[in-house]
């Protein structure tokens, strides 16, 4: 905890991600334990959005940081933002945890309850009221229903998009293309550069 | 899928909502097209963006585990190829280079037609030049441990899903290489992992090369006093500590 606080230090003024990710990349543990306090809500977070049950986000939380530790070298500045990269990896990570488990007619039933018990609006209201960030809040409002509900079904509920065309019983071209339309206006939202 | 559909998977493949086999044929068409690469990266900050807003905190206790546990594992240096290797493997490097310089070549010339795109597929010819140098610097340690004068063949037990493997183990070389044959693709979106066993705790020993159903694979690391090896089914990518149980379990003669 205190190595993290002496890295940034208020004298040098706190230290970008991605430096501390190529410190990393070196073998250097305070680097790590640094870079843990700057990742691990939005890890935690989106993990336990995706996965629900607390103590399998916790595991998948500490293999997606071990595996930051383990493949830190890959990390390309020239290809996006340090926290990108973090998000990207523990996205994929819960996802493919999440699919791992879950045979075809698993699945199935999941997305049935999903349907069954709460309309989308209700899960999309769910994960809009943990959302912390006024701006991604606001951008949100700016999508079309269909962009929206595409969107956060598939990034915070880990759905495949023909699991979102069935929940929504919209097309699956439909909705290919709503997650494409929807997360360009929420870019240019947001002002993100890639 | 044709091209025009495949550009539209942009947005569900930057939120992972794709299918193994749709990601995997997604994936070939980004190599091709900059263009798209460049849309998913933008559409990937963006969907970080969505992550960062519902941030939660673990509770306390997992900064501990975390931290102990990188303690323990070996870093990727950044060839990709682990530190250790590097440093005592070196071989010849012949052909790589030629081809490299070829890609090169390939890639001067496309720059005058395509502009912006070379400086990408230079990227792509390094990137493929370093993994035909880790192939063939592994290729040597396999025969290397494969041909040593004290190597010797532990036999596994029958796989479950059919097929054998037999570890061939050189304390001199300080390596091991699994041979198998007949053994059964893994599921799709799974790799076979291999492991050692550190008197019960198992260390990541690197992936069965994929399509490899009938041939040796070297270990990943030195045995070191390992007492068996394992080989579990594992997410694409393989993972830091076994998650399933294994398909194979060898224990080494004392």
């Amino acid at each position: 905890m205190d190595e993290a606080a002496a890295l940034g230090s208020p004298a040098v003024g706190p230290v970008e991600l991605g430096d501390l990710l190529v410190q990393v990349a070196r073998g250097d543990q305070d680097a790590f334990a640094a870079m843990y306090e700057r990742v691990v809500g939005p890890v935690f977070g989106l993990v336990r959005s995706v996965l629900r049950d607390p103590s399998q986000s916790e595991e998948v939380t500490q293999e997606v940081l071990v595996e930051v530790w383990r493949v830190a070298a890959r990390f390309d500045p020239a290809k996006g933002t340090a926290m990108t990269w973090v998000m990207t990896l523990a996205h994929r990570r819960a996802v493919d945890r999440v699919r791992s488990e879950q045979s075809a007619s698993d699945r199935e039933l999941r997305a049935a309850q999903l349907s069954g018990s709460r309309d989308y609006d209700h899960v999309v209201e769910q994960v809009e009221a943990r959302l912390e960030r006024e701006q991604v809040r606001r951008c949100l409002r700016t999508l079309t229903q269909i962009q929206r509900q595409s969107v956060t079904l598939a990034y915070y509920k880990g759905l495949t998009y023909r699991e979102v065309a069935e929940l929504l019983s919209q097309p699956l071209g439909t909705v290919k293309t709503r997650l494409r339309d929807g997360l360009i206006r929420l870019r240019d939202c947001l002002g993100v550069q890639g | 899928m044709k091209t025009a559909e495949l550009h539209t998977l942009t947005g569900a493949y930057a939120l992972d909502a794709v299918s193994g086999d749709e990601r995997e044929e997604f994936e070939k068409h980004l190599r091709a097209c900059s263009f798209c690469a460049q849309e998913v990266a933008e559409l990937r900050a963006t969907a970080a963006r969505l992550g960062q807003a519902v941030s939660e905190q673990p509770p306390a206790e997992l900064r501990e585990r975390v931290l102990r546990r990188i303690g323990e594992v070996r870093q990727e240096s950044p060839g990709g190829r682990v530190a250790e290797e590097a440093a005592s493997v070196r071989a010849p490097r012949g052909r790589p280079r030629s081809w490299h310089i070829w890609a090169l070549a390939a890639c001067v010339a496309a720059a005058g037609a395509l502009g912006g795109v070379a400086v990408w597929q230079h990227q792509e010819a390094q990137d493929a030049r370093q993994r035909s140098e880790r192939a063939q610097d592994r290729a040597e340690a396999l025969a290397r441990v494969l041909s040593a004068s004290d190597a010797k063949a532990v036999p596994g037990a029958e796989l479950p899903g059919g097929g054998s493997g037999t570890v061939v183990l050189s304390q001199s070389q300080n390596r091991a290489a699994l041979v198998v044959s007949g053994m059964p693709a893994p599921p799709k979106g799974k790799v076979y992992q291999l492991w050692l066993n550190d008197g019960g705790r198992m260390r990541p020993a690197g992936l069965m090369p994929p399509g490899s159903g009938s041939e040796a694979a070297l270990l990943e690391g030195k045995l070191d006093g390992a007492s068996g090896m394992g080989v579990t089914v594992e997410p694409d990518g393989g993972s830091p500590q076994p998650t399933s149980e294994p398909v194979m379990l060898v224990d080494f003669p004392a």
